[in-house]
């Protein structure tokens, strides 16, 4: 494996719930309650799951744009769990997101210039004159023209915006981008142009990037490494062939078979999970999944199982699961 | 059993029954001065006793629209503009007043929605909503609607159905807010179910129990089942035909198999080919369909596809593809199709 880029262990992120009345701490919801995951340089790692398993909120820790409650989390060697603002702003330009909703996170009332020269702006880079030129070479590498950054972000398409959204995040030359939902929000046609867009930058600039993502063919289609989450811990880690072909975690099994495919036909005997993923803020004891787990044992409901490798770069937190 | 009594719920015969539904040259045009949005321009489709068809297209290609219009369920100002049929029966829901759609919307034909929140009443509880098109339209007492609510509940997997009839729908999951939609749809066992993207706000886990209870229900009550979805392997998995809309018409209209076995329309071909598959090898690029959807304003006057259409010949800027017969049951608009 290549030389590591960044290593989370141990996060944890607990927002509590407060009361209406006095704003007093009723309660806890553990988002993210022990992840470790790890990137290298030029990589692409997946963080699966379905809705509140905590996977944005892992990628928001990581940036730091929520504070961890525990956990470490080394970018190139260095911890920054715990670095303030100061100290916190050269691995900001260092580390980018690309984000879901292209319109929500693109202001309205500026143009797509000056969208895109803000970054230069915040971290003092280059000089106004040479901005324009910047900006062009930008638009040019997300495959949009250079006149583009006269326009507002109204005037673009979905798949368009979120260009714009790329070229925001590629301007400090970052060695980490986490896409969260990257392109969850287009059409199927326009999906495949920004998904051979972000892969082409990657080859280009050995980008890493942390693509959070709860469709799973377009994960097998980007991710070198795969991690499954469920309730706020990884349930699985394996590289892409062995996760969607090889995975032995009871949920990992469950959420591919639960993916439809573009094969009429093609019924597979499908493992249909009962009941919803539970909350959050009153997650089950023991391995959270043990309720709604086909294979579950007495002991899954007391123990959480710690991740375990299995085979080179695969790991399982199961019970259940021999090596 | 008689022949008269098992007749309907034949679905060996459906392909020869006369259609239960049948939509034509259904149109939306709206005026904005100096456009004419031609949001919807002449959908024309069939729908059978207890079959799916999959209505499939991208953001603005007119298919939610299609629906509402075929629902008659537009708010004014257009609520005034639609045209075209909607045969159900021997009635065209487009020429009936309002007092009279409403009596068949809910009981003879109903709808789910993408967003169970936004369409479930926050302020009453669930088996109430069930109950209420029971006790409106099938004249049921306040007693029985609400047994019947508890049926219904259970009848779409709802644990402790008895205790989610009497909760608010904020205490709900999405999954079983969802669930509470299709009860409420199917309460008066509808002949036609219209199901606008029911699993898109859902995780694919929920997705599955969905579209496995829709199968299951729509085989027990013979409905027939107007899919409208985005999602291709969605419609793989449970739609019997599928017609496949590009800005505001349909350009190919097929059953399932032989739509995605051999797709026709340059369009159909291009969609199918860029949906990520999970594969051993991926392809190192997916394959893309260059350019963007024109907006409803600003449509080439032939085809609508033909700017991104590799396959365009010179007739296609001039005129719009009629949707004609290439194959049994396969329908295609384009001057140049793909070979089959």
């Amino acid at each position: 494996m290549a030389e590591t880029l960044l290593k989370v262990s141990g996060l944890e992120v607990h927002f509590p719930i407060r009361s209406a009345f006095l704003r007093r701490r009723i309660g806890t919801v553990r988002a993210v309650d022990g992840v470790d995951i790890e990137v290298a340089r030029g990589e692409t790692l997946a963080l699966v799951g379905e809705s509140g398993c905590g996977k944005t909120t892992t990628g928001k820790a990581i940036l730091r744009l929520i504070d961890p409650t525990r956990g470490s989390i080394r970018f190139d060697g260095e911890e920054i769990a715990r670095h303030g603002a100061a100290r916190l702003a050269p691995f900001r330009r260092r580390m980018q997101i690309v984000f879901q909703d292209p319109f929500a996170s693109l202001n309205p009332r500026m143009t797509v210039g000056g969208i895109l020269a803000a970054p230069f702006e915040i971290h003092r880079i280059g000089t106004p004159a040479d901005r324009p030129e910047r900006i062009a070479a930008l638009l040019r590498t997300v495959g949009l023209r250079p006149e583009a950054a006269r326009r507002y972000p109204h005037e673009f398409s979905g798949g368009q915006r979120q260009r714009i959204g790329i070229a925001r995040a590629l301007a400090l030359e970052p060695e980490l981008i986490i896409g969260d939902e990257p392109v969850s929000a287009l059409d199927v046609s326009i999906q495949a142009q920004v998904i051979n867009l972000m892969k082409r930058l990657q080859a280009e600039r050995g980008l890493a990037y942390i693509m959070i993502s709860h469709n799973l063919a377009v994960v097998s289609h980007v991710a070198d490494r795969v991690a499954v989450m469920y309730l706020g811990r990884v349930v699985e880690t394996a590289p892409r062939e062995t996760l969607f072909f090889g995975a032995r975690h009871p949920y990992t099994q469950a959420l591919l078979s639960a993916v439809p495919e573009p094969v009429p036909g093609l019924r597979r005997t499908r493992q249909v999970l009962q009941g919803d993923v539970p909350s959050p803020a009153r997650p089950p004891t023991g391995c959270h999944f043990h309720l709604r787990c086909p294979i579950a044992q007495a002991r899954c409901a007391q123990e959480a199982p710690a991740q375990r490798i299995i085979a080179p770069g695969h790991a399982v937190a199961c019970h259940l699961v021999a090596p | 059993m008689s022949a008269a009594a098992s007749l309907p719920e034949n679905a060996g015969a459906a392909a020869a029954e006369a259609p239960l539904l049948s939509v034509s040259d259904l149109t939306l045009h709206i005026p904005m001065p100096p456009h004419v949005l031609r949001a919807v321009d002449g959908v024309s489709f069939d729908l059978r006793r207890g079959e799916t068809l999959g209505l499939v297209g991208e953001s603005g290609s007119g298919k939610t629209l299609t629906a509402l219009m075929l629902m008659r369920l537009l708010e004014p100002p257009l609520a005034a503009l639609p045209k075209g049929r909607v045969q159900f029966g021997d009635t065209d829901l487009m020429a009936l007043d309002e007092a009279r759609m409403s009596a068949l919307r809910g009981r003879a034909i109903s709808m789910v929605f993408q967003e169970p929140m936004t369409s479930l009443n926050p302020v009453m509880t669930v088996g109430r909503q069930i109950a209420e098109p029971l006790v409106r339209h099938l004249g049921l007492s306040a007693r029985e609607a609400a047994a019947r609510a508890e049926e219904m509940l259970r009848l779409v997997q709802i644990p402790d159905p008895a205790r989610v009839a009497r909760a608010y729908p904020h205490l709900l999951s999405g999954g079983m807010r969802q669930r509470v939609m299709i009860a409420i749809a199917l309460a008066c066992r509808p002949a036609v179910l219209v199901a606008d993207e029911p699993t898109t706000a859902l995780d694919v886990t929920v997705q599955a129990q969905i579209l496995e209870l829709l199968g299951e229900l729509q085989r027990e009550m013979g409905s027939a089942i107007l899919l409208i979805t985005h999602d291709l392997a969605v419609i793989a998995e449970t739609a019997h035909r599928v017609a496949v809309m590009y800005a505001g018409r349909i350009v190919e209209e097929a059953p399932v198999a032989a739509l995605f076995a051999a797709p026709r329309h340059p369009y159909t071909r291009g969609l199918l080919a860029s949906i990520p598959k999970i594969e051993r090898v991926p392809a190192p690029t997916l394959p893309e369909i260059p350019g963007m959807v024109p907006g409803a304003a600003d449509r080439p006057r032939g085809c609508a596809f033909m700017p991104r259409c590799a396959r365009a010949v010179s007739g296609c800027a001039a005129e719009a593809p009629p949707l004609d017969p290439i194959a049994p049951g396969h329908r295609v608009a384009c001057w140049n199709p793909a070979n089959g």
